[in-house]
């Protein structure tokens, strides 16, 4: 009971006050039950509107015993009617009452008045229950605790309007994850509240939608369901589609836009459906524009990035409606200056949104550019829009910071981008500060941009290698995270691409034999073939090959049999030949293969295998091997010979691929010569 | 209107021509209901591109619908232009047309748009003052010059481009396949003709002017406006003082209630709001009972009853005795008439109280809007409201009492000045200006005004008001002792003679024709001659030429619901000799309220549109 530790401390400040409230409370224990009414009544009539009030009460103990009066049966329905509107009166104010109302256990307690016939009673207690449940400090949880509490609330929603509205309130915000999801379902809610959608009352249908949207997110059930329910001879889609017409309110257009986008997203609706194409991608379009509020251009504008993020189509016909490109471009405007000037009200709201508008540009300049290199282009031409992208990047908000660099990442991919506005602005400066401590889901984005900004193309690539970005990218693959692992290692490999010899031994140096190994046994297959990848890049140009082998080659070897041996995939084992093929190329290297008889008859194994691309790497290994101008060539050819790889050569000069024929005859012309 | 009405008599035409009519009515269908406030009439609404206003390297097919370039398309010089029939009205609010690729031709370089009459057609549309154009091969927008802004995607073969002129904000947006690619231009001149112009070989393009379903939702754009503007007039600011809106509302429901004699009703209302009736009880009921009577067709019965109320008040307005009569002997041939009182009518013998008056009786225009079409009343309109203007200026717009100089006094304001000018031009076209400011004076001053306020009313919205109002069977069932009670609506359906073919009361009937034609000539002698007299009687006469008078050409007089306006004028009347309004106050805001809108559109108010009358009334 934490308000009655907390009572003594506050009664000294509020002693004054508190003396009328004690009267209110006093009343409570009056044992005429009459009086105890009448004292309920006017503490309603005190309460409302005053959250000084509220809290006195409170501090004063009097929830507890408006609690026990409301859960006595012997009280009169009218006293227990009073206490449920009472505590949902003290639900409205500070989040403080909420934590309060809580810990008296007033949920429970409300849901077990749900059980009584009286519909008055019923409805206050759900009212008081919305109040406490659509609070982000109370738990959602307690809403499932007892499992016969949603089909008792489904049972509900056909009594009145009030318990329509007040139920499919709360579950709209008790409805956080999949598991909330799919017990909603399974009590039959898309039955129970699609009829809602067409109720009299434009709150519940306006609840009714906003159940059914959190209800579709990234759900295929719900979505696959949903799309084949008929509400009154109508499909639900074409339902939502009339609700987004223009002289609907704007709240119920971006809700219903929001459910068809989820639906969208979830699969249950193709994304070249005319109701995606021509009248949810609009609606959300037209919600970013100037004239309206705040608060909806944030959310418009973060569903159209969800709707459109996988498909370019999408992105395409986005970018090309009602200037949406240049449209987001006023969300960067708030503050404004006029706004500083004409009243602080206006400033402080501006300012209490400025971030997340920001945020919610950066998003959908994100899921634009993501695909289509005109979009992306048009981006960047947008009014100093890398430079708000590079402040984008070191702003105090998280959020903000993450849109940012989600947004650069997206434009990163674009050869043209990186060559002229990614260097123009130097973007990896503030790239790199980024990166270092950023929380992991910043460090994704930030590392997978890096990535890109180290492609050999890129000029960003020397000043970020000249920054010391090796150690940094080091101890990525060092991180739990497979998708930091998978970006340390990725931008690692870009870096080794034709790079010098010093930076070359300073990767290794870096990374270490041991992680290098650790890596290439990493879980994630994704880690292990960049990993492979990296090492075809160490193992680039002879003199660089024999540098490392010589320091490295046990290991190596040892790394790459285990490889051949193990479970993998195709593409594993090709990568683990072609590093084969490159160690085969170096001068000293090449004995390392030729003394490891093991490791050639794997080689040979390949070059029988059913897969032309495993056969291909390994033909070109022997190649490699058998090549005449270098030292030792005789002893080698007449060594691979002994072990029968001529005859193999012959019979794969008569294979159908091509490829593998022309590679099989060009090693054996080096026996000819 | 006229012309849908007979072109759907001899539809036993080839079926070619039928089907064009079809695809034409579904047209006018369409644009009706997409462009409710045009009157096309005045201002026609584009539906092909124009023959005459093209240049000469622009060919025509398919109705005037498709346009294909058949110049030599070596450079800019070689563009050529086709305009739309007709500029687009104001009244539209909002105008959309769609453009189909059909071809990109040798380079595609197609430009949509807009532009004014008289811009040079050897160019495309964006290029020249007053015009305006989006092109396919760079997506830019030309606004009046020579080079284009950056707008949207390029467009060719295959895709739907659309045009949506705002007239409410002056702006135009284009769409691209259904997708609305954002305003292209501000600030846009009027009477903008829908525009396309082409300048290489191959190049063709389809027009879509409302003949098929746009692939863009305008309608819903439409809607958008729609509820913007609505928004607009609910929350507009009513200057007043507690109480005074609401009491000038309370008065607005009593008076009319009181006006169309619903005594239960407005006591019950009085009562509630607690007001009083301007009226006395008995007064309202002997009111009612004579307009039941005209509604049931009981005609005579109800000049009796007028008669015996009212003593001296047909006698001073010979010209609604007249259309009574008329009337009268109308419900004779429909059968609803009681013989017996027919035949006992006098007639007046008084002498008419105002001299300037039976010329022009403010009902003859009333009915002749229901017989004929109803261009025939504008010039009325005008003078009315020239009079008032200079007699009245200056009032307030309130209406606290329910007088009839109270009433005038709302004509003052600015809007029906403009009225009266622009109806000034079309009145020119058939006579001078002077002659006809030269008959109004020689009226009455008091009965132009009301001419006016009828009309107003009439025009615009009364047969709609008026019928929502009378339903003659429910005022038909209570008066259970009428003689040839339904007659008139049962027997509607079945051929049959008149009066059964009893002969006596044939002959009774064309005894009452005579008589009727005498006080016709009377009239005449006494006034001078009255077309509108001689054409209602004539109408009423030709119904006897016919064996089946209900299906007949003019048959149409037979219909209960033409005896609306008579009772509507019997009733002004009785209440302007007791010296309460001929219209209720709420009739006149209607009636004013109509014709305000309509006179947005004409002074290129694109919100007209959105802010019909009728569409509160539903």
């Amino acid at each position: 009971m934490a308000c009655l530790l907390e009572a003594p401390l506050r009664i000294s400040v509020l002693s004054e006050v508190t003396a009328t409230s004690r009267h209110y409370v006093d009343r409570l224990f009056d044992p005429d039950p009459q009086k105890v009414l009448q004292g309920v009544i006017d503490m309603k009539n005190a309460v409302i509107g005053n959250n000084k009030q509220k809290a006195n009460l409170i501090v004063l103990g009097a929830l507890p015993r408006l609690l026990y009066l409301l859960q006595q049966s012997s009280s009169s329905l009218q006293l227990r009617t009073e206490c449920a509107v009472v505590l949902g009166s003290l639900a409205m104010g500070t989040e403080n009452n909420i934590k309060s109302l809580v810990d008296c256990h007033i949920i429970p307690i409300l849901l077990q008045g749900l059980l009584c016939t009286d519909l008055i009673f019923i409805e206050a207690c759900l009212r008081c229950l919305r109040t406490v449940f659509i609070s982000p400090v109370t738990p959602v949880q307690l809403l499932y605790t007892d499992p016969t509490v949603i089909p008792h609330l489904m049972f509900l929603l056909s009594n009145s309007q009030r318990t329509q509205e007040y139920i499919t309130q709360v579950f709209s915000h008790c409805c956080k994850t999949p598991e909330h999801q799919t017990v909603l379902f399974n009590h039959g809610a898309i039955q129970k509240i699609s009829p809602m959608l067409f109720s009299p009352s434009y709150k519940v249908r306006m609840q009714a939608l906003k159940c059914f949207s959190v209800l579709a997110y990234e759900n295929t059930q719900v979505s696959a369901t949903l799309v084949n329910v008929l509400v009154d001879g109508e499909l639900l889609t074409q339902v939502f589609v009339k609700m987004m017409q223009r002289d609907q309110p704007v709240e119920m257009q971006l809700t219903a836009a929001k459910c068809l986008t989820y639906m969208c997203r979830a699969g249950a609706i193709k994304t070249d459906d005319s109701c995606v194409v021509l009248k949810t991608l609009p609606c959300l379009v037209r919600m970013c524009s100037k004239e309206h509020l705040l608060e909806e251009r944030v959310e418009g504008a973060e569903t159209l990035a969800y709707l459109i993020e996988p498909d370019v189509e999408l992105q395409r016909i986005a970018s090309t409606t009602d200037h949406l490109v240049s449209m987001l471009a006023d969300y960067f405007k708030y503050p404004s200056s006029v706004s500083a000037i004409t009243d602080i009200k206006r400033l402080d709201h501006d300012l209490k949104h400025a971030h997340e508008l920001r945020q919610a540009a950066f998003k959908l300049y994100a899921s634009l550019g993501s695909n289509d290199e005109d979009i992306r282009k048009k981006i960047t031409e947008t009014e100093n829009m890398m430079d708000r992208i590079v402040s984008g990047l070191s702003e105090s908000s998280i959020k903000v910071r993450l849109a940012a660099v989600r947004c650069l990442h997206s434009l990163s991919r674009s050869v043209q981008q990186l060559r002229t506005s990614f260097h123009d602005h130097a973007v990896w400066k503030p790239l790199m500060k980024l990166l270092q401590n950023a929380p992991d889901e910043v460090l994704v984005m930030a590392s997978s941009t890096l990535c890109n900004l180290l492609l050999e193309f890129s000029p960003s690539k020397e000043p970020i290698l000249e920054s010391g970005v090796i150690d940094l990218l080091c101890s990525l693959t060092q991180r739990e995270s497979p998708a930091l692992r998978l970006n340390g290692i990725w931008a690692l490999m870009n870096m080794a691409f034709q790079a010098d010899q010093k930076v070359k031994v300073e990767i290794v140096r870096c990374l270490g034999t041991e992680q290098l190994f650790r890596l290439l046994s990493d879980p994630d297959t994704n880690v292990l073939m960049k990993t492979l990848g990296l090492l075809r890049n160490l193992l680039s140009t002879r003199p660089h090959i024999d540098q490392i082998m010589s320091s490295n080659g046990k290991q190596l070897m040892q790394a790459v049999t285990l490889i051949l041996e193990a479970e993998h995939g195709i593409e594993v084992k090709e990568q683990t030949l072609c590093i084969l093929a490159n160690i085969a190329d170096g001068n000293t290297a090449k004995d390392l293969l030729m003394t490891n008889d093991d490791m050639l008859q794997k080689i040979k194994y390949y070059m029988g295998h059913t897969n032309v691309k495993l056969q291909l790497a390994a033909t070109f290994c022997i190649s490699n091997l058998i090549w005449n101008e270098e030292d030792g060539s005789q002893e080698r050819q007449d060594k691979l010979r002994e072990m029968g790889f001529v005859d193999l050569l012959h019979k794969l000069t008569q294979s159908s691929d091509p490829n593998l024929s022309d590679r099989a005859k060009t090693a054996l012309q080096q026996y000819l010569a | 209107m006229a012309e849908l009405g007979s072109g759907s008599l001899p539809l036993i035409g080839d079926p070619a021509f039928n089907y064009q009519q079809d695809s034409e009515q579904e047209l006018s269908e369409r644009l009706k209901r997409l462009y409710p406030a045009v009157n096309e009439g005045e201002t026609p609404l584009p539906r092909s591109w124009s023959p005459k206003d093209k240049y000469s390297y622009i060919g025509l097919s398919q109705n005037n619908l498709r346009v294909h370039y058949k110049g030599h398309g070596k450079n800019h010089k070689d563009a050529a232009s086709v305009r739309a029939t007709h500029p687009i009205p104001a009244a539209c609010g909002i105008y959309y047309f769609e453009v189909k690729i059909v071809s990109k031709g040798r380079d595609g370089y197609m430009g949509i748009g807009l532009s004014a009459q008289g811009v040079n057609m050897n160019r495309l549309p964006g290029w020249d003052k007053h015009s305006y154009g989006y092109h396919g091969d760079d997506g830019h927008s030309f606004c009046s010059s020579g080079t284009g802004q950056p707008y949207g995607p390029t467009f060719t073969t295959g895709d739907v481009i659309g045009c949506c002129v705002n007239l409410i904000n002056n702006t135009c947006f284009y769409t691209k396949n259904g997708i609305s690619l954002g305003v292209a231009f501000t600030d846009l001149p009027p009477n903008l003709y829908p525009t396309v112009g082409l300048q290489t070989p191959g190049e063709i393009v389809d027009a879509n002017f409302g003949q098929q379903p746009f692939v863009f939702d305008i309608e819903d754009y439409m809607s958008q406006w729609r509820a913007k503007i609505h928004g607009m007039i609910a929350s507009f600011p009513i200057d007043e003082r507690v109480g005074e809106w609401q009491a000038v509302l309370q008065n607005m429901v009593s008076s009319y209630l009181v006006h169309h004699g619903y005594c239960a009703t407005a006591t019950a209302f009085a009562r509630a709001t607690e007001t009083d009736i301007q009226e006395d009880q008995s007064s309202i009921k002997n009111r009612q009972r004579i307009q039941k009577l005209v509604l049931a067709g009981r005609v005579g019965e109800a000049i009796d009853a007028t008669q015996q109320f009212y003593p001296s008040l047909l006698e001073r307005n010979p010209n609604l005795l007249f259309m009574l009569k008329c009337r009268q002997f109308v419900e004779m041939v429909n059968g609803t008439d009681s013989e017996v009182h027919c035949l006992t009518v006098r007639s007046p013998k008084s002498q008419d109280s105002y001299p300037g008056s039976p010329s022009f009786s403010p009902r003859h225009t009333a009915s002749n809007t229901h017989l004929h079409s109803s261009g025939a009343d504008s010039p009325t309109c005008s003078n009315g409201v020239t009079l008032s203007k200079s007699k009245n200026h200056g009032s307030s717009l309130k209406y606290p009492s329910a007088s009839s100089s109270a009433c005038s006094s709302s004509s003052s304001s600015p809007s029906s000045i403009n009225y009266s000018e622009s109806n000034f031009s079309d009145s020119t076209k058939s006579q001078p200006h002077s002659t006809n400011s030269t008959q109004e004076t020689s009226d009455s001053e008091m009965e132009m005004e009301a001419e006016h306020y009828t009309n107003g009313v009439v025009e615009g919205s009364t047969a709609r008001i008026m019928n929502g109002t009378y339903k003659h069977e429910e005022i038909l069932q209570p008066d259970d002792n009428s003689i040839c009670n339904g007659v008139a609506d049962e027997g509607r359906s079945s051929t049959k003679q008149i009066w059964g073919g009893n002969q006596a009361a044939t002959e009774r009937m064309i005894q009452f024709g005579r008589e009727l034609q005498a006080l016709s000539e009377q009239l005449c002698r006494e006034y001078g001659s009255n077309a509108t007299h001689k054409k209602m009687l004539q109408d009423a006469f030709s119904l006897l030429a016919y064996s089946d008078p209900w299906n007949c050409p003019v048959g149409q007089q037979l219909d209960p619901t033409q005896r609306e306006s008579l009772c509507s004028a019997l009733n002004s009347a009785i209440l302007e000799s007791q010296n309460l309004p001929k219209q209720p106050p709420l009739m006149l805001a209607l009636g004013q309220a109509t014709e305000c809108v309509q006179l947005m559109g004409r002074v290129r108010s694109g919100s007209c549109s959105f802010a019909r009358v009728d569409y509160f009334l539903r």
